[in-house]
């Protein structure tokens, strides 16, 4: 899988093995693990987006709508039909995949605006359908007593065993995404994103590709959702609108599109950003965050991680040309 | 029964009205760059919210009132395109988007700062109670937004038509090169149009607080609804705007009557989700441009 | 590097009627023509004469308003371009359609997508045969990289490399899907006169492989020097076709050109 993405792959690793460790010995800094454990699952979320927008090159606005499809069958199965939640997640991603096929298949043969607008409105149903189906899912005030996950009859109930259970399985998807990244199918992803129609006369079915990489993007974010149901147990329709899904898009563009590290840097990042320093400023989240979109379309595009390589190629390039001075 | 439905078809024709402008806003901008501006909506949102300002909070008479929120937002619709789009006219489908999704919640997040999660009302253009025929209640605030649109509708068709501006905009819809080598200056009429669709989002958001009050958040669905009728017209096509809003808002309103109350945001989206998927070149536009398009 | 002969001498390509309207404006009214296989088959014409409308009909890009298209046999107008391009059509773009970003290898890579059979759970899981069909496609793509010399240029982003390279490059990942029908797109737009000579030879060796080659093209000399047969469109119909030699003596097709003063010319 490429020296590079090996050893970021294993430096995140051990930074997040030992996060929890090196914060909660202070005092003032030990929430940040139940920090982390959300921003765990949003990068979930994201790395799924980013691989829609940053490789397939398609953008999509109703990611919210797939994660609240995945809590939301977590929820309901768990708490009406007391299904085992391990087994009510898998049904959450079926889900999410088939919604997401029907959906797909006809939205992705639509191009930019009309994508985005397609993407929008599909999202603003789903949540519509959420609020209002008060029988299944409670309606506006959401559902409560969501079970809590079991793994061998040990309830995952504290904040550092939820950590390492969501991380872990973020690690998980990066490996699958990594790998599909590196193979055939990656490249033909970076193909249709840069000449879908040679990339077509290449062999490659752009339109099968286009909705397969929607599919597995649903799936993820279903994964999370369900997560996020079990931990926090109660669940509303407010935590799956439009403005999630713009924040999920905001993650991840400011860490970078073209890139999954950015999806985790952008989540990971934005989660801060979002539970810590703006919750004095609650009323300035939009502002902030429209803020930060704009600036980051406007200047950055490429995201942080963009901005770490360009940084490492003028480091390059310096050391380069101190050699020619030098001999 | 028959009162029922002559009671939904004017509600629907009033909301369809306001689809209708919101619609054209989107055209006024799109036939000039090619550009769905997402923050449409909001442009609504600041009028009937900038409408209470002035009225409530300074006092003014309602027409003036009126004429100042519709100026006012047109100044944000040229600082829109002057600090922004002007810079990114070029960037790639994503990033204007992007950047105009951006704008959006800006605009947004500004008014909950300024104006808070609470919804204002406007006191009616006339007083007086709703009009009866036949067992049918009109307010008279209904007649004013038809009536509103429709001029709207005219003077857009007169200044298309017969204005040299409006036949330099069309000039610069069909091709923009061909249009700056005849002289016309390209970067005006996409500020121009971007005033012009501020100006008349804004009037509808005025003339739609009275009767159904504005809040920081309404801009969104507004602006989604705005886009199917835009689209369910054809993308670019006036006359399919109003033709589109109106039965969008028909149908909205035969819903809620009908059906579900609840599920009444929901029937527009449905629409746009199946124009877009069935028929993107919307019932007036037609096949092969729409597939032209640059996006 | 060897494809696979097609066994039968039937013409390899065959169009019949073929029509293409855009609103009103008519691009292609009515081709019919056989291509004969393994020949190296110019299509010349002036500028809104068809030739790329053509070739997108072929390739499937778009689908043609009437007639039809077949393949070695089969019917293939309408299809979508991917399935054209399994069946063993590949071409090259008039205006370098490479991808940029990815490095000249990769973009080799990518033409052996038809090739190759392993998906996304396969990819994801990493599935036991995933390594061995990655290195069979770096084999294969390094062979079409030593076939237009650019094998020691493998490693460079595909948007640096200089104008007459990138072609070479288009010309390589179109070979990289084993076509047995190759549609060049002006490929020597752009390039000098050394350059072109070596597009020409190029070709010719194409030809050895057993592929079929249609060429549209401008430059006369390149055109008249290497084609086996030529077709002259004009104004979306076939004016006339033949060998280079009986093209250069037709009127016609001089004047179509150039107008008749310049055919008193040149003859």
């Amino acid at each position: 899988m490429g020296k590079k993405n090996w050893l970021i792959l294993l430096g995140t690793a051990v930074f997040i093995c030992s996060f929890p460790m090196l914060v909660t010995k202070i005092k003032a800094i030990s929430h940040y693990v139940d920090v982390m454990v959300f921003a765990g699952i949003f990068t979930l979320v994201c790395i799924g987006l980013s691989l829609l927008m940053g490789y397939a090159g398609q953008i999509c606005l109703a990611q919210a709508a797939f994660f609240g499809i995945g809590a939301y069958t977590s929820g309901i199965l768990t708490t009406k039909f007391g299904l085992d939640p391990w087994m009510a997640m898998p049904a959450g991603m079926i889900l999410s995949g088939l919604v997401a096929w029907i959906i797909g298949v006809p939205a992705l043969r639509l191009r930019g605006h009309y994508l985005a607008m397609a993407t929008l409105g599909f999202g603003v149903i789903v949540n519509i359908v959420l609020a209002e189906e008060v029988d299944w899912t409670g309606g506006p005030s959401g559902m409560a007593d969501i079970p809590a996950l079991q793994i061998a009859g040990y309830k995952i109930t504290s904040d550092i065993a939820w950590y390492y259970l969501v991380w872990g399985i973020v690690f998980c998807a990066l490996i699958f995404c990594l790998q599909i990244l590196r193979s055939r199918v990656g490249r033909a992803l970076r193909a249709i994103h840069e000449e879908e129609k040679a990339a077509e006369c290449m062999g490659v079915p752009t339109a099968s590709y286009k909705v397969r990489v929607f599919i597995l993007s649903a799936v993820l974010a279903a994964i999370a959702g369900s997560l996020y149901a079990h931990y926090v147990a109660c669940i509303n329709p407010s935590s799956f609108n439009l403005m999630w899904s713009i924040r999920f898009m905001l993650m991840v563009m400011v860490g970078g599109m073209q890139s999954l590290w950015g999806a985790l840097v952008g989540a990971v990042l934005m989660t801060f950003v979002g539970n810590e320093w703006l919750r004095m400023f609650a009323e300035f989240e939009i502002l902030v965050y429209g803020s930060i979109l704009l600036a980051v379309a406007l200047f950055l595009p490429g995201g942080i991680v963009s901005l770490a390589s360009t940084i490492a190629r003028r480091r390059a390039k310096r050391a380069s040309a101190l050699e020619d001075a030098v001999s | 029964m028959g009162t029922d439905f002559f009671q939904y078809a004017i509600s629907g024709l009033t909301i369809g009205a306001i689809y209708a402008m919101v619609a054209i806003g989107y055209n006024a901008i799109y036939s000039v760059t090619e550009i769905i501006n997402f923050a449409q909506g909001e442009f609504v949102m600041l009028g009937g919210l900038f409408a209470v300002f002035f009225a409530g909070t300074l006092g003014l008479p309602l027409y003036a009132a009126f004429l100042c929120s519709v100026v006012l937002t047109g100044c944000v619709g040229l600082a829109m395109d002057r600090l922004i789009i002007g810079r990114a006219r070029d960037t790639s489908v994503l990033s204007l988007i992007i950047i105009t999704l951006a704008l959006s919640i800006m605009l947004k997040g500004g008014a909950l700062l300024w104006w808070g999660k609470d919804p204002y009302s406007l006191p009616p253009f006339s007083s007086g109670g709703p009009i009866r025929i036949a067992g049918v209640a009109i307010q008279p605030q209904a007649l004013w937004i038809i009536g509103i649109c429709a001029l709207i509708i005219i003077a857009l068709t007169l200044f298309f038509r017969k204005s040299i501006y409006g036949q330099a905009m069309l000039a610069c819809a069909n091709n923009a090169s061909a249009a700056r080598l005849a002289g016309i200056p390209v970067g005006h009429m996409v500020l121009l149009s971007f005033i012009l669709s501020a100006v008349i989002g804004a009037a509808a958001g005025v003339i739609i607080t009275p009767v159904s009050m504005m809040e920081y958040d309404r801009g969104a669905l507004l602006g989604l609804k705005g886009f199917g009728a835009a689209v369910l017209g054809g993308l670019g096509q006036f006359f399919g705007a109003l033709v589109a809003g109106v039965i969008l808002g028909l149908a909205e309103s035969f819903c809620a009557g009908y059906l579900s109350s609840g599920y009444k945001d929901a029937v527009a989206l449905v629409l746009l989700l199946l124009v877009l998927f069935l028929k993107p070149e919307g019932l007036f536009g037609s096949g092969e441009a729409a597939r032209l398009k640059k996006y | 590097m060897i494809v696979e002969a097609s066994r039968s001498n039937a013409p390899i390509l065959r169009l019949e009627g073929l029509e293409k309207r855009f609103g009103g404006v008519a691009a292609l009214q009515g081709i019919d023509y056989d291509v004969p296989v393994g020949i190296i088959q110019g299509v010349i014409g002036p500028n809104g004469a068809g030739k790329t409308t053509l070739f997108n009909c072929i390739s499937g890009i778009i689908e043609p308003s009437k007639g039809w298209i077949s393949f070695e046999g089969y019917r293939i107008e309408g299809l979508a371009p991917h399935k054209i391009a399994r069946l063993g059509v590949s071409r090259t773009f008039q205006h370098v359609a490479l991808f940029k970003k990815m490095t000249v290898l990769e973009n080799v890579m990518l033409g052996r997508h038809p090739k190759t059979r392993r998906s996304f759970l396969a990819a994801g899981f990493r599935l036991p045969g995933m390594r061995s069909e990655e290195e069979h496609i770096r084999e294969k793509a390094f062979e079409c990289l030593d076939f237009v010399r650019l094998a020691d240029l493998a490693g460079l982003h595909a948007g640096t490399l200089p104008l007459g390279k990138q072609k070479m490059l288009e010309i390589a990942r179109a070979l990289a899907t084993e076509p047995r029908l190759i549609l060049l797109d002006e490929p020597a737009g752009g390039l000098n006169m050394r350059e072109t000579e070596e597009l020409g030879d190029l070709i010719q060796e194409i030809k050895k492989l057993c592929v079929t080659v249609l060429l549209v093209e401008h430059d006369m000399n390149l055109i008249m020097d290497i084609s086996d047969r030529i077709l002259v469109l004009d104004f979306g119909k076939v004016l006339t076709s033949g060998t280079p030699a009986e093209i250069k003596e037709n009127s016609a097709v001089v004047e179509a050109y150039l107008g008749m003063e310049a055919a008193g010319i040149l003859m």
